[in-house]
């Protein structure tokens, strides 16, 4: 199954065929170059995945090694690549779902003058992220995860003239590097327990290397996932995630909501047998998912930006995915990480196909009655929203539906409790992005709004006179997502034994999901369906009628601060920080630097007073000489 | 008749005497160079009598080195101090002073 190493090379040809002559062949020659690859990938992919099935369920893990990459004493690192259940549903999942948007991308960003430079970003990131999922080893799968975080970095900061995008750019660098710093010394730690990263040896001998509960097992877990919350934009690591829609949407759908950020999801599933060692931390994970969903959730209710407000879903719904593997229904996280991939990347293609309608607003009190000249977008923008707030039979409804039941099965009925409520706002909050985008009326404008004025005009405007559909090259992907979304709930569709997707994970997580004890099943879909109605009843009664009013200006403050945490991060974090800076800017520009430059200012002035000595008058040297010469004579003579 | 050696070594003594005072007053170049020699002919007579003195013939040995060296930097000097000439029409050594710091 070597051929498997083609899926992240073929992408990364791409990228050096973009990225060195794209200039040369023009936007229809760049546009097939990027596109191709990804499809040629996704066909691999589903090569890939053929010849897996036909393998025995025990035998589906083939370890291909490229080349022995590093070796130092006993520690080897080999290239290696790793194809198993696991890895082919995340190659499917970001060569298909990339497919789309890439061609997607073709046509939102058709006139923007640096169309080559976009594709060979977008390639390098597909080829980053296949890297990421198809890692043999942690090392490996390091590679990947920074490769994307660069391209994550120069996407945001693809439109670099303008500073908010280039600020957000370094925001989300800067604060994903920190988790980096955890994981790094997670690899370490690996390295230290098992003298080896391997995926497989270290699923192999988790239960023997580490004690249940051990220090080791814990530290090693918490350090993963500490650049886990980095990368999935998790409490307290979240705040670069909202500021990354400053990047051109497609690049939101593909790297903030489907692929990069459900990196943290897969890695902990990856190492699912090591977490199992550490109860601790595992309920450490469920916590952080469950309170960051219900914050995220919470946060996006007030948020006038549609994007935004699609980033903190996106932000919630991870919290969903970290929940599910913190309570150790490792299939239920795929399968939400799948079919999240599917309505997320949905909803932001059609957001950008409203922006491109509007000329770039996002602005949702500048939108509205849009369902009329945006038909097909209402619709499909409809479908993503249904799915996100969990109606059946959409796919969101499944996954949500599984994690939550996962949650409760394993005796977690508060976080249970709070993942409901989670999903309450979420029906809320969607519904109301929904009504003011494509149903009220026209708003006049923004009005003024206590966080200052939002970015207007983010995408380059080309003079739309009236809001209209948008091209087939961007309309058809947003349909075959649709299509996924509606579909997609079908992998795991089963109320009483393991869904078809749980069954293919089954040789990788096998040790893992709790058992669906049966019982009460049917009462859980029906309280969340209950509730996810209920939200979407409010949503409605509040946004679309205006049936139920009032609001607390204190919540609202609160909300639409995101409940103080950037705030606090600014003041505890960031400006001892600044001051620090400071101080070391002062210390070393006034200390070691004024002892340098005082010592040169010195001999130069000593050299100044030296100077004078070169008169330039012959006799006067002559005079000097004779001099010393009579001198000499008078010692030796004395002596 | 023979001349006693301090003599020789008091004329040797006036003579350097002579020239550096002449290096140190004079301004022309030409004269300053001319009073050089005077110094060195001077040494030259010492030498000269002191190996008188011993009975050997080291002394003059050296003065035939002096005379060489004194020949070659006669050459290489008049023509630095032509071609000063022929650059600032000078050959007063208080003008030349490019090299003042």
């Amino acid at each position: 199954m070597t051929y498997a190493v083609w899926i992240p090379l073929l992408p990364l040809l791409g990228w050096v065929a973009n990225g060195v002559a794209g200039g040369r062949w023009g936007r229809r020659g760049v546009a097939t170059v990027a596109c191709g690859t990804v499809v040629a990938a996704f066909a691999v992919g589903l090569a890939v995945l053929a010849s897996l099935s036909s393998l025995p369920a025990g035998a589906r893990h083939v370890e291909i090694d490229l080349y022995r990459w590093m070796a130092a004493g006993p520690i080897t690192v080999p290239m290696r690549l790793l194809v198993d259940p696991l890895s082919a549903v995340m190659v499917l999942v970001v060569t298909g779902v990339g497919a789309l948007i890439h061609i997607y991308s073709a046509g939102y960003m058709a006139d923007d003058d640096a169309f080559a430079r976009y594709f060979a970003y977008l390639n390098l990131f597909t080829a980053s992220m296949l890297t990421l999922v198809l890692a043999g080893n942690l090392v490996v799968m390091f590679i990947g995860w920074e490769g994307v975080g660069l391209c994550s970095y120069l996407l945001i900061a693809f439109w670099f003239t303008r500073p908010a995008a280039a600020a957000a750019g370094v925001k989300a660098f800067i604060v994903t590097r920190l988790g980096d710093v955890g994981f790094l010394l997670g690899i370490f730690l690996a390295f230290g327990v098992f003298g080896t990263a391997d995926f497989g040896v270290m699923t192999r001998d988790a239960a023997a290397r580490l004690p249940l509960g051990g220090t080791a097992a814990t530290a090693l877990c918490l350090l993963l996932f500490l650049g886990a919350c980095g990368k999935s934009a998790q409490l307290p690591l979240y705040m670069w995630l909202p500021d990354a829609m400053e990047g051109p949407t497609p690049v939101s759908a593909l790297i903030h909501a489907a692929t990069m950020v459900t990196a943290g999801v897969f890695m902990i599933v990856r190492m699912h047998a090591v977490y199992l060692r550490a109860p601790l931390a595992m309920d450490v994970v469920a916590v952080t998912g469950a309170v960051t969903a219900i914050f995220a959730a919470a946060s996006a209710l007030v948020e006038p930006d549609l994007k935004r407000v699609l980033a903190y879903s996106t932000i919630s719904q991870l919290g969903y995915m970290f929940l599910a593997v913190g309570v150790g229904a490792w299939g239920a996280g795929i399968f939400h990480l799948t079919s999240h991939a599917f309505f997320k990347a949905l909803l932001f293609l059609a957001a950008g196909s409203v922006m491109h309608a509007l000329g770039g607003t996002t602005d949702m009190r500048r939108m509205g009655g849009l369902a009329r000249p945006l038909p097909w977008t209402a619709a499909t923008f409809g479908i993503g929203a249904l799915a996100l707030a969990g109606i059946p039979p959409f796919a969101g409804f499944f996954s949500k539906d599984q994690i939550l039941s996962a949650a409760f099965h394993r005796g977690d009925v508060a976080l249970w409790a709070v993942g409901l409520a989670a999903a309450g706002l979420t029906a809320v909050y969607i519904v109301r992005a929904f009504v003011l985008t494509f149903l009220t009326p026209a708003g006049p404008g923004p009005r003024p709004d206590r966080r200052g004025p939002t970015t207007p005009q983010r995408e380059p405007a080309a003079g739309h006179a009236a809001p209209h559909e948008a091209p087939p090259i961007m309309g058809l992907p947003i349909q075959a997502l649709a299509a996924l979304t509606v579909l997609g709930g079908a992998l795991g569709l089963s109320f009483t034994q393991p869904g078809a997707l749980d069954r293919f994970l089954a040789p990788v997580v096998a040790a893992g999901g709790p058992d669906p004890a049966g019982g009460g099943e049917g009462t859980l879909i029906a309280v969340s369906v209950t509730v996810a109605l209920a939200g979407v009843a409010a949503g409605w009664l509040i946004y679309g009628t205006g049936t139920l009013r009032g609001s607390s200006a204190a919540v609202r403050a609160w909300l639409s601060h995101q409940f103080y945490v950037e705030d606090f991060f600014n003041a505890v974090v960031a400006a001892p920080a600044r001051g620090l800076a400071w101080a070391f800017d002062l210390l070393d520009r006034e200390g070691v630097d004024g002892a340098v430059m005082s010592i040169g200012r010195m001999i130069g002035w000593g050299g100044g007073r030296l100077r004078r000595v070169q008169s330039g008058y012959l006799r006067q040297y002559a005079a000097i000489l004779l001099i010393g010469v009579i001198v000499l004579l008078a010692y030796w003579v004395s002596r | 008749m023979s001349v006693p050696a301090p003599l020789y070594l008091s004329l040797s003594a006036v003579l350097f005497a002579l020239g550096t005072v002449g290096v140190l007053v004079r301004r022309s170049a030409l004269i300053v160079f001319m009073s050089v020699e005077l110094m060195l002919n001077a040494v030259n007579l010492t030498f000269v009598t002191f190996a008188r003195l011993r009975g050997g013939v080291d002394g003059q040995v050296l003065v035939f080195f002096v005379l060489v060296v004194a020949a070659a930097e006669v050459v290489i000097g008049l023509a630095i101090i032509v071609n000063i000439f022929r650059a600032r029409e000078t050959v007063d050594v208080d003008d030349v002073d490019l090299l003042r710091g």
